[in-house]
């Protein structure tokens, strides 16, 4: 009997701000404990843990803390270092790390708010970043004209991309899920082709890779040659301060999240399901392929398969963690950046492996996923005590409950 | 069973919902909650239920103080409940859906669905269900859905039945099976907790009836006191049921609908060439047996429905063909008939809802951007002028009793200008009290020379609202008739007789019976 059956990013978005930030302790606590019993000095005191017990456990400690340690030496503050400039490089590492993954993670985020599990900013990204470099390397004009258009380009590039599901999702209600997988292949085949044709290959190269996007193209950089920091990042604050707006204070993120919350009553008061779908992911397109620019004309300088790293996929665990919420949404952005810049440190200077950070990525995930988890790790009380939202939202709950609505 | 619920309190945050109350449940008793909506009546059957934590107070089962975690608990004590929103998965099969949560296997992890299909037989036999084990739920009328709910408590050996509104959404005539059905269950030791905001109903069934204001008991009264009593006592002050209001025949035709066909999505007509003209200043009461072509009747004229034909005109301007969204600004104002599915939005809050089909025009908008200031005075406003009871216009429409969000749909409708209202089951749910309130602001729209189209299952409310009355049955209209049309008439015509034979029917009937010298029977339950 109830209208919609819960969706999975129903139960995630339910869950509140608390469970991010517990999530994050935990996901850090089990990574530490992975770190550990990985260890070699742990391993070894393990040997005689029954002589010395105090030994494995401080080596246990060691290893976490030094690795830990290392990270935040790495992504936020080197206190090590012997320079003002090597001190404060780590945090400007981070910001641009987050730079490219903040936009990205803002248009899911969007969709989400909209009712879409649009997990397609990878090939949203790519597209962007097609348009970005083809403008780059083609056109030749003046400093601020040029990245102008560079970035509206990326914007065009990605809002096709997305626009493109948002018109088939409302016109034959296909799944955004598979639709969006699929387009994320196409994405990624159409960049290995032109990459090869002359269209976006570098001219006398045999590898897959484009020609260098001019000066006039890029974003400066914001503190000098020293850092990589530029642009692109306020560009992404401001871009976080208009996503805020438009969730928030627009007519249209109100339609957004009407269509997201129930469809039905949004239809009902007249609001057009099909416009709103197909904007929703225009706009989450777009916000992707500006992560694209950021890419090319913030950092890289070129294109190349790999353009989109993991941005897209790392993009759907920060609007999670974020609650798609655009300020939750910057700060998991930091904190991703942070891992980026602070797990390759942690690796050089630990040994230990900077899978450990995936792994750790990962575990925030699960956690979010699972609330009732968090809430026993951490003794909080149950919410199932409250009164159910709409029936049927909450499936552990409307199993057994309900009100009379 | 015998329950006692001892100084029950419930709070979210710092509202009490339930404030030390006092219940005692006999035996083989039908104990009525009665109380306006907010009242308190729903948290105490879910905390009974053990869905919320009592913050203070004690149940008793048979004298034994118990402690419920969660409905399991309470099933194992012996409670059952049937919410107005049904549990169930629709493309399960009955047995299925009953086997849930309670599966017998045979061993190796294998459902052992023959235990539950027989077990269902016997009880089906038993009270007279004729609910068939193997037929999927979504294949089922609502009323039937409603009786895999009480098989479901009944299989699990429920000695306590509670039943939340559990009208609000049936015929008259699945009601009056409902109605048999409780005493059929009585009779055999269940005992049942009832909640209804129909005092006929009330009247007919309760041995016992405790009244709950705003959160606390504030007396118990006979069930053979006479309706007006049972409304004062629960609202806490009298009530006027009866609207005394003037027969209005209208001025010009506002709305002329003219052979207008919708078609479902498998090809079926579930309207049939239906033509209606509706005056300004009057209102044109739609009556008919749920799913006889009413929803789509108002989901056209709303532009919601596809494959639809004829024409619609509202002051001489066909609105067949264009957008919901040009409708609604046209101003027609729409309440729909499932407030929780159509009505609000459950996540947004009070304040949002209200502006629901106006939030981009002006002054709620300004140039694309939502004016919150403005939202929350018109929230303020609102909820104050229909009496919302709710702690904060920020709270989401979903933390409200049900009856209060209906006055939120409401409110939105009324706070503009309308060239044509239309209300499905606008009192669905909601207290006497309340529904009084609203029948007069619907009168008051009247008045203010706007035509009306008023749908409702209700008899009552349909010869209290209706200048005319147009009975629908399978898609087609039977006939329109004036508004003190009886419901004897009313009621052949439902089942699918033209007024004229109706008419005739209902004469002769009404002969034999005075032959007989017996008063006339009101319709409904006797
Ligand atoms: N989870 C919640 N948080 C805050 N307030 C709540 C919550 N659940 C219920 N309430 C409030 O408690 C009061 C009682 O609600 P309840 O649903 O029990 O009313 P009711 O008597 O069943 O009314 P109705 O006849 O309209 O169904 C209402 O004012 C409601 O807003
Ligand atoms: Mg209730």
């Amino acid at each position: 009997m109830s209208p919609e059956t819960p969706s999975f990013i129903d139960r995630l978005r339910a869950s509140g701000a608390v469970v991010s930030v517990l999530a994050i302790v935990a996901a850090f606590i089990v990574g530490g404990i992975l770190i550990a019993a990985t260890d070699e000095k742990t391993t070894s005191a393990t040997t005689y843990f029954f002589a010395r017990p105090l030994d494995t456990l401080a080596a246990a400690w060691n290893a976490a803390a030094n690795s830990y340690a290392a990270m935040f030496r790495g992504a936020v503050f080197n206190y090590d270092a012997s320079t003002f400039t090597a001190m404060i490089k780590p945090l400007t590492e981070t910001l641009t790390y987050a730079t490219p993954l903040l936009t990205a993670s803002l248009g899911v985020a969007v969709a989400f708010r909209a009712g879409l599990f649009n997990i397609g900013a990878q090939g949203q990204l790519i597209l962007g970043a097609m348009f970005a470099t083809w403008i780059g390397f083609t056109l030749d004009l003046a400093w601020p004209v040029h990245l102008l258009l560079v970035i509206l380009g990326s914007i065009l590039g990605g809002a096709l991309w997305g626009g493109l599901v948002g018109w088939i999702k409302a016109r034959t209600g296909a799944h955004e899920v598979i639709l969006t997988i699929m387009l994320n292949y196409v994405a990624l085949n159409l960049l290995a082709y032109l990459l090869n044709t002359p269209v976006l290959q570098r001219p006398g190269s045999t590898n897959p890779v484009s020609p260098q996007v001019n000066g006039s193209a890029m974003y400066p950089e914001l503190l000098g040659d020293e850092f990589r920091l530029h642009l692109g990042f306020l560009v992404a604050v401001a871009a976080t301060a208009l996503v805020w707006w438009l969730m928030n204070r627009s007519t249209l993120g109100f339609e957004i999240k009407a269509v997201g919350s129930n469809r039905h009553a949004a239809r009902t008061a007249g609001i057009n399901t099909f416009k709103v779908t197909v904007l929703a992911m225009v706009i989450a397109g777009a916000l992707a392929g500006m992560a694209g620019a950021a890419q090319v004309n913030g950092t890289e300088r070129f294109l190349t398969e790999s353009v989109a790293a993991s941005i897209g996929f790392d993009a759907i665990t920060v609007a999670l963690l974020g609650r798609s919420n655009p300020i939750g949404v910057f700060f998991a952005a930091l904190l991703f950046g942070a891992f980026r810049a602070g797990g390759v440190t942690m690796q050089v200077a630990t040994g230990t492996p900077i899978d450990i950070v995936l792994v750790v990525q990962s575990l925030i995930v699960l956690f979010i996923a699972a609330p009732p988890l968090v809430r026993s790790i951490f003794g909080l009380g149950q919410r199932k005590k409250r009164k159910p939202r709409t029936p049927g939202r909450d499936a552990a709950v409307a199993a057994t409950a309900g009100g009379d609505k | 069973m015998k329950l006692e619920l001892k100084g029950i309190t419930k709070a979210f945050g710092g509202f009490v919902a339930n404030d030390s109350i006092d219940l005692v449940v006999d035996e083989g008793k039908v104990h009525t909650l009665l109380g306006e909506n907010g009242a308190g009546k729903s948290t105490l059957m879910n905390v009974l239920y053990g869905l919320y934590e009592p913050t203070e107070g004690e149940i008793l089962v048979d004298g034994k103080p118990v402690h419920f975690r969660g409905p399991g608990d309470a099933m194992a004590a012996g409670i059952g409940m049937v919410h107005q929103h049904f549990m169930l998965v629709p493309v399960f099969t009955v047995a299925e859906n009953v086997a849930l949560g309670d599966e017998r296997t045979k061993g190796a992890g294998i459902l052992d669905l023959e235990k539950t299909r027989k077990a269902i037989r016997e009880i089906s036999d038993q009270y007279g269900f004729h609910v068939d084990p193997d037929a999927l739920v979504e294949d089922l009328p609502v009323g039937v859905q409603q009786r895999v709910e009480i098989i479901k408590a009944l299989v699990r050996k429920a000695d306590l039945l509670i039943l939340d509104e559990p009208t609000a959404v049936l015929t008259p005539k699945e009601t009056d099976e409902l109605m048999d059905i409780i005493r059929q269950l009585k009779g055999d030791g269940t005992s049942i907790i009832f909640i209804s905001h129909k005092l006929r109903e009330v009247k007919a069934i309760s041995d016992e009836i405790t009244v709950i204001r705003r959160g606390k008991v504030v007396g118990t009264a006979d069930p053979s006191a006479d309706a007006m009593e049972l409304a004062s006592l629960m609202v806490g002050r009298s009530v006027d049921l009866s609207l005394g209001r003037q027969h209005s025949d209208g001025t010009d035709v506002a709305l002329e609908i003219r052979d207008l066909t919708v078609i479902d999505s498998l090809g079926v007509p579930t309207l049939d060439h239906v033509s209606l003209d509706v005056r300004k200043g009057e209102i044109l009461a739609v009556a008919g047996v749920q799913g006889n072509g009413q929803t789509e009747l108002v989901e056209a004229v709303m532009g919601l429905t596809d494959h639809t034909t004829g024409s619609i005109r509202l002051d001489g301007v066909e609105l067949l063909g264009r957008s919901t969204k040009q409708i609604v600004n046209s101003g027609v104002g729409y309440v729909p008939e499932d407030r929780s599915t159509d009505g609000v939005i459950g996540d947004f809050t009070i304040a949002d809802n209200l502006i629901l089909n106006r939030y981009d025009r002006h002054p709620v908008a300004r140039g694309g951007s939502l004016q919150p200031a403005f939202i929350a005075e018109n929230a303020e406003a609102k909820i104050g002028e229909f009496d919302i009871r709710t702690q904060s216009a920020l709270h989401t429409a979903s933390q409200l009793s049900g009856g209060n969000q209906q006055k939120v749909v409401l409110a939105r409708e009324f706070s503009r200008e309308l060239n044509l209202f239309i209300a499905s089951q606008p009192t669905r749910g909601v207290d006497v009290g309340s529904i009084e309130f609203l029948h007069r602001r619907i009168l008051a729209e009247r008045d203010k020379d706007v035509p009306v189209i008023v749908v409702s299952t209700e008899l009552d409310e349909v010869a209290e609202l209706g200048d005319r009355i147009a009975v629908l049955f399978h898609g087609k209209v039977m006939g329109i008739v004036p508004g003190n049309t009886s419901r004897d008439v009313l009621g052949l015509m439902m089942a699918g007789s033209t007024a004229e034979e109706a008419l005739a029917e209902a004469d002769a009937a009404r002969l034999a019976t005075t032959e007989n010298d017996e008063p006339q029977l009101p319709g409904g339950i006797a």
